[in-house]
């Protein structure tokens, strides 16, 4: 079973057959005059068009890019470039990494990271007294943490930037298609991929008062080379899926998660992390003191069930998740969870009858003493 | 890996070196450490691997300790204290 669909949920049959469609009927450039251009050109703008209206946001303010990192790194730098003179770039320090790189990028060492609490919300008197300093170029503060499932309570750091009238980049990533779409935000970018669309896109959507400039060759277009139009048109299907059922399947998923989180609260020796109530319904993060974190990801995994992991043994750069780091949860252990609705009830007992076990047996293999 | 050292103030202090072990043996080494010894003793547990400087805290809040604080060592690690409560 797969527990890690967070920023890859797999594709319903429906996406799969819109994908489909799109590889037949969408296959041409629309960029160019004829019939088979000018359908491609058609599948693309209605599927734009859906995908906007979904965020709350306007079509020709919609952009998409070659993937959400590229999105971010492509709407960092265009407001960063708008706001001349002004050369800071203030960052939640729960944002992702590709966040925190392109801000990093784009303002060199001008990069100033917020704190949060130790649930994960953002400390607004921080940010205000960063954003008061009049060389903030833009603010990044996500709308809910891939990790740890915190919702950022976005009302309340919207009116902060917007005192200090600082563009506000919300990292919508990890949330769009779980439940509402944020409605505070200059700009916002998404992951179709975490809504069960297919990889290698992202969008960017932008207020019309929102300014930019195009700090790349390409002038207004944020996907030099296009995109692949069978795959905006399957996100947007998936999109539109999630919608029809978002209150039922992020309630079903909300109280499944409430499950994992008591069950592993009560087992000894484990970190439950972030906000219990504002979160993400379906994300849920816990890190099992002594326990080698790749070590339980390969054992899970061969018992048939698929979970991630911000463990410094399993990331490429063997640096612990700063997510975890920043709320100062416990960083070996890590299990995370991110479920899609097709997960069921009896998946998760089977979760929850195999993972005590594992474990147990991980401590008493690394000869870790009893916790008390 | 645990050695008494000599410790101003009358309190027991206590070393772990865990240089060059990666996440969780460290930990694991300083609970070994921990057992049994008096509250108020101090334990500094002196890592290379980054997610110590994570992990030593969140022991210490998790089984009711006291983290100190930490400080650069000579050579490439850190030295992460803790009071036993």
């Amino acid at each position: 079973m797969f527990l890690d669909a967070s920023g890859s949920a797999p594709m319903t049959n429906r996406t799969l057959e819109a994908f489909q469609a799109g590889l037949a009927d969408g296959w041409a450039d629309p960029a160019r005059l004829h019939t088979e251009s000018r359908r491609a050109r058609q599948l693309l703008d209605a599927s734009r068009e859906a995908i906007a209206e979904a965020l709350g946001a306007r079509p020709e303010h919609t952009h998409l890019a070659h993937s959400p990192h590229a999105g971010i790194e492509r709407v960092t730098a265009g407001i960063f470039a708008a706001r001349r003179g002004r050369d800071r770039i203030v960052a939640s320090a729960v944002e992702r990494d590709a966040m925190m790189h392109a801000a990093h990028h784009v303002a060199g060492g001008t990069l100033t990271v917020v704190p949060v609490d130790a649930r994960g919300h953002v400390d607004l008197d921080s940010l205000a007294t960063e954003l008061a300093v009049p060389d903030v170029a833009l603010a990044a503060v996500q709308h809910a943490n891939h990790e740890i499932g915190t919702v950022q309570r976005l009302d309340r750091v919207a009116e902060v930037a917007a005192a200090a009238k600082v563009p506000l980049v919300v990292d919508a990533t990890a949330s769009i298609g779980h439940g509402p779409a944020p409605q505070h935000w200059d700009a916002l970018v998404a992951n179709p991929a975490d809504w069960g669309g297919p990889a290698g896109l992202g969008i960017v959507a932008l207020r019309p008062q929102t300014r930019w400039l195009p700090a790349w060759p390409e002038g207004d277009d944020w996907a030099p080379g296009g995109v692949l139009v069978p795959a905006v048109l399957a996100a947007a299907v998936a999109l539109q899926e999630r919608r029809e059922v978002l209150d039922e399947t992020s309630l079903r998923l909300h109280r499944m998660i409430a499950r994992v989180r008591d069950a592993a609260a009560s087992w000894p020796g484990v970190d439950v992390v972030g906000d219990p109530d504002e979160r993400l319904p379906h994300v849920l993060t816990f890190s099992c003191l002594y326990v080698d974190g790749e070590a339980l990801l390969t054992r899970l995994d061969r018992e048939g069930v698929a979970v991630g992991s911000g463990s410094a043994c399993t990331t490429s750069t063997l640096e612990p998740s700063r997510v975890l780091a920043a709320v100062g949860a416990l960083s070996h252990g890590n299990v995370r969870l991110g479920l899609h609705p097709g997960v069921t009830d009896a998946d998760i007992d089977r979760l929850l009858d195999l993972l005590p076990r594992v474990i147990a047996d991980l401590r008493d293999e690394a000869g870790a003493p009893e916790i008390a | 890996m645990a050695g008494d050292d000599a410790a101003g103030g009358g309190a027991a202090h206590v070393t772990v070196d865990a240089t060059g072990m990666l996440c969780p043996l460290p930990i694991i080494e300083l609970a070994k450490a921990a057992r049994g010894l008096e509250p108020g003793t101090e334990i500094t547990v002196v890592a290379t691997d980054l997610a110590a400087r994570v992990d030593v805290p969140a022991w210490a809040r998790m089984t009711g300790h006291e983290f100190v604080g930490e400080k650069k060592t000579d050579g490439a690690g850190i030295a992460l204290t803790v009071r036993l409560r």
